[in-house]
Formats: C-alpha cells, sequence, structure tokens
C-alpha cells in the first residue's frame, strides 16, 4: 500500500528555546505538542496517535502519554534511529493512518544538552551496551571524528576539498540571518570555515553543527481531518527508510543510507530530483549534506564538491535551496537530533511561510532527509517527499 | 617491551568477545571467519553476518594492514582515530599511535601493535609499518 496522498502535515511547531534552562524534558515535549496542535486547530483529545524516540523521557510513549493526559490513543511508536527518527515517524504515522489505524497521529521532539551540562542533570544509564561497542570504545571515538573520516575517504576518492565543505555552512550562514530564533545568526565566508579550528581532521569548528536544548513537533492527519482545517495542507508524497552500516568489515565510508532510503521516496511519490523545489538536508556536519546529496541523486556520486559550490545551496542564488531555517549548522539541533527540524522547514517551504527572503517562490514539492547515528559506523536514514494541495 | 606505554581503556567483555580479548593478551588480533561461506568479518560474532551460518571460527591475522581512513583529535593530547583494511580483508576501528600524524595518509601500511588494558587484556593499536 501507498502512502501517497493518504495523510497531510497538518501542523508544525518549534520550540523557540535554545538553552532550556529550567524547563524539564517532559515539559518541552508538552509544550511542543500544546504548539503544534494550536497551530493544525485541533484539540488534546483528538490524537489517536503518538510518536516519540530515545529522547523522550522514561518508556517513552506510555510515559508521555501520561504525562500529557492523552486518552484516545490507538496507535504507539517509539521507534528509535537517532535524528533521523522524526522521518520515520512521519512516514509510520502515514502508513497507519492509510491503513485506517488512526486519524491524528502526534510526533515530538525534545532535548536539553546545553540545559543538562549548565544543571549537571544526571543522565539514565543504557540497557545492555550496543554489540559494536567493545570493538569501538577503546579508540574513543567521537561524534566528530567519525564524520571526519568520512570526509577524508570523500576527499581521497574524488577530490573533494575542504572549501567546498564550507560552502555548505556558508549557505545555512545566509539562511539563518534571517532567522530570528537562530543560535547563530552571522553570515560566515568559506575563509571563515577553513580558518576555524580543526576539531578532528580534516573537520574544522563551522563544519559542525550547533548544540542548542528545544526541540519540534509535528500533526499527521487523515485526509478528512484535513478537509476541516485551515492551515494549508501539506501532502505527504512518499517516504522511504533504510539502515546502512558496517557490512561486516567491508566499509565504505563514502555514501550514507540515503542511496537506498532516497530511491524508495522517489519512487513511491512519482517526482524526480527535478520536481524538488527546496530541500532540507540533515546537517549534523558539512559532510553529512554533501555525501546524501549525491546519495539522492541530486548531483552525481563524487561531484557533490562542486554540485555545492559557489552558493549553490542558497535560496535565490542556487539550484538547490537548502535548510531555509539555518538547518543544525547554524539554527537548531535539538538533542543533538536534526531530523525534526528538517520536516519542520520542509513544511513551512510548502506552505509558503518560511522567511520572505528565503521562500522559495512556487514551492509546490519539498524533500526531508534525515541522518541518525554515526556517518562513519550505522546510521538510520529516513527521506519524506511532501507536496502542496495540487501536487 | 610495553612498560613505557600508558595503559589504555579496557574494552567490554561478553561471552561473544572473551575468545578475541584473551588472545589479545598473546599479542593476537582476529577476526571472525565463516567456514560456510568463507568470508571473514569483522567485529567477530557467533552467526556469520553474511550468510548467518553458525559454523564460525576465529581467524588469526598477520596483524598487517593498510589506512582505509583517519582522522586526528584535535585537543590538548591529539590522538589519531582511523579504519584500517587488514591483509585478511575485514576494515576495522583503531588508532594509530607511535608515529608523527602529520605524515599520516590514506594508503599507509601499518601494522599492529598491542596496549595493555590492565585488565587480563591488550588493546589492537596501529603504527607505520
Ligand atoms: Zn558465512
Amino acid at each position: 500500500m501507498s502512502i501517497k496522498g493518504k495523510a497531510y502535515i497538518a501542523g508544525i511547531y518549534e520550540h523557540p528555546t535554545r538553552v532550556a534552562l529550567g524547563k524539564t524534558l517532559p515539559q518541552l515535549h508538552a509544550e511542543l505538542a500544546k504548539g503544534v496542535l494550536a497551530d493544525a486547530g485541533l484539540s488534546k483529545n483528538d490524537v489517536d496517535a503518538y510518536y516519540c524516540a530515545g529522547d523522550a523521557p522514561g518508556m517513552g510513549g506510555i510515559d508521555m502519554i501520561e504525562y500529557m493526559g492523552l486518552k484516545n490513543i490507538r496507535q504507539i511508536d517509539s521507534t528509535e534511529t537517532g535524528g533521523s527518527s522524526y522521518v520515520l515517524h512521519v512516514n509510520h504515522a502515514a502508513q497507519a493512518i492509510a491503513a485506517g489505524h488512526c486519524k491524528v497521529a502526534l510526533v515530538t521532539l525534545a532535548g536539553r544538552p546545553s540545559a543538562d551540562q549548565k544543571e549537571q542533570v544526571q543522565m539514565r544509564g543504557g540497557g545492555e551496551s550496543p554489540p559494536a561497542s567493545g570493538f569501538e570504545a577503546p579508540f574513543r571515538p567521537s561524534i566528530v571524528n567519525m564524520y571526519a573520516m568520512c570526509a577524508r575517504r570523500h576527499m581521497y576518492e574524488f577530490g573533494t576539498t575542504s572549501e567546498q565543505l564550507a560552502w555548505i555552512k556558508v549557505a545555512a550562514s545566509h539562511h539563518a540571518q534571517y532567522n530570528e530564533h537562530a543560535l547563530r545568526r552571522e553570515v560566515v565566508t568559506v575563509e571563515d570555515v577553513i580558518n576555524s579550528p580543526l576539531i578532528a581532521s580534516p573537520l574544522h569548528r563551522y563544519d559542525c553543527c550547533v548544540i542548542t536544548d528545544g526541540g519540534g513537533a509535528v500533526l499527521v492527519v487523515a485526509p478528512e481531518i484535513m478537509k476541516q482545517l485551515k492551515r494549508p495542507a501539506v501532502k505527504i508524497l512518499g517516504a522511504g527508510e533504510a539502515s546502512k552500516h558496517l557490512m561486516g568489515g567491508k566499509v565504505d565510508l563514502t555514501f550514507s543510507g540515503a542511496r537506498w532510503s532516497g530511491p524508495k521516496a522517489f519512487e513511491e511519490a512519482g517526482v524526480t530530483q527535478k520536481d524538488i523545489k527546496y530541500a532540507s538536508i540533515y546537517d549534523s556536519f558539512t559532510i553529512t549534506v554533501l555525501e546524501t546529496l549525491e546519495d539522492l541523486g541530486f548531483c552525481e556520486v563524487g561531484k557533490g564538491g562542486k554540485f555545492v559550490s559557489d552558493g549553490n545551496l542558497i535560496s535565490g542564488v542556487g539550484k538547490l535551496p537548502f535548510n531555509t531555517d539555518g538547518g543544525g549548522l547554524c539554527n537548531n539541533h535539538p538533542g543533538n537530533r536534526g531530523g525534526m527540524t528538517k520536516i519542520l522547514e520542509a513544511v513551512r517551504q510548502i506552505r509558503g511561510e518560511a522567511h520572505p527572503k528565503v521562500q522559495v517562490p512556487n514551492c509546490d514539492i519539498a524533500l526531508a532527509h534525515g541522518t541518525g547515528g554515526l556517518l562513519g559506523s550505522r546510521m538510520g536514514s529516513g527521506t519524506v517527499i511532501l507536496g502542496n494541495q495540487d501536487s | 617491551m610495553s612498560e613505557t606505554k600508558p595503559k589504555v581503556r579496557a574494552p567490554r567483555v561478553n561471552h561473544e568477545t572473551k575468545a578475541f580479548w584473551d588472545a589479545t593478551a598473546k599479542g593476537q588480533l582476529h577476526v571472525g571467519k565463516c567456514d560456510d561461506c568463507g568470508e571473514h568479518y569483522y567485529y567477530p560474532r557467533p552467526l556469520c553476518p553474511f550468510c548467518f551460518s553458525d559454523k564460525t571460527r576465529l581467524a588469526l591475522c598477520t596483524g598487517k594492514g593498510t589506512i582505509y581512513t583517519f582522522s586526528v583529535n584535535e585537543g590538548r593530547e591529539p590522538y589519531t582515530i582511523a579504519y584500517v583494511t587488514l591483509d585478511e580483508g575485514p576494515t576495522i576501528l583503531t588508532n594509530i599511535v607511535e608515529c608523527d600524524f602529520s605524515k599520516l595518509a590514506i594508503g599507509q601500511k601499518v601494522k599492529v601493535v598491542f596496549y595493555d588494558t590492565g585488565a587480563g587484556n591488550a588493546v589492537p593499536m596501529f603504527t607505520v609499518a
């Protein structure tokens, strides 16, 4: 069964906070739920499905459903694929709606890494450690060096340069200057990026996303619900999911799971790369964007460096406007999970509600892609393609 | 011989991985080997990740390999993380040690060196061959 046209995104909400001192994690989730329901024009009792990932406290769904006082829940999904989880949630919600299991699905993401650090909050202990950890932890993998190794290999195989990667941050910064909530609003140049300190070679500080608190929420609804609402309809056209990993030691770090999730999404949506007017691309690091753009087929494999150069990702300047909210590189990466904010900006673009300086004219079809986990080992990938009512 | 080397973080060891880690105390590096499909694989695990056969065992490696990629983690005490492709086939996560990091390159030949954890095993790292 295809999800094409079977479900709509009726509400979005991005928490304005970037440092959530004094607010608890469940409180952030609940504030996000309240915000997204207000955006859609629905109420708490309309929600009959709830989706959350590993960022939610306790046992996720069941604890948050109680905390928020939801009482009509018929579908619960706590799929956890790191920062890409929320793209998968939208897909799963659309599938559940298409199958008639629910009509109003609430998805929330929240995090407070900055406030946790400042307030020295004890994180809960995990369960059984991942099977690979015994063979990895002794070597001190960090988030940055596990992406940096991908960049190094991409440079080696394809001649990609630090200057080309820098263009991705430059484009994000051009967009972030217009977002009043963005953590970093200053416009930067290629030189600024490559002169910023090396964190893990070959990645510099400005190749890395920001660390922020807050979160986002999205409401996925059945077509008959959408018809009753006043907000612009954003139709879900197709989605794809994949998990890419180290393949038992046959390691290839020059591509991401988008190579597998992307084609599924395009096929279901019945559109091609040329139809995409705007793309939200997960930008934990500049290299994440570059590999994802290649894997999604926006350019040839190995040509990503050339593709992103000279402002090609800047709205109003280049051919593929991306992350017009400033993305994770400049605006927001709540709870170290950027998949949700990717969906939110794609919805704003289709609604025509992005900032006027970055709004893509006649944005009828947009794509959002999430990457969770680590580009340098194992990741969950989710791609969703959205369209307006006429798409 | 290893007196001047710093003790390194001990790995988590479980039933599955005990034989691999016990052998490191003798300076031996293993990968998984499937006797059904013939693949070498890493990390070792009881069921082959290629064909799901349980006819698997540890296969001793020469300890020689080639740098597939690496990153120097900057900071007060820089260290280098890398993926090394072993001569036996699998590419494994490790550290590159005892060399000038600024001269490292992809394709560099490397050989294993073991660092004692003080917990009855040793961690396989690599240095230039
Ligand atoms: Zn096998």
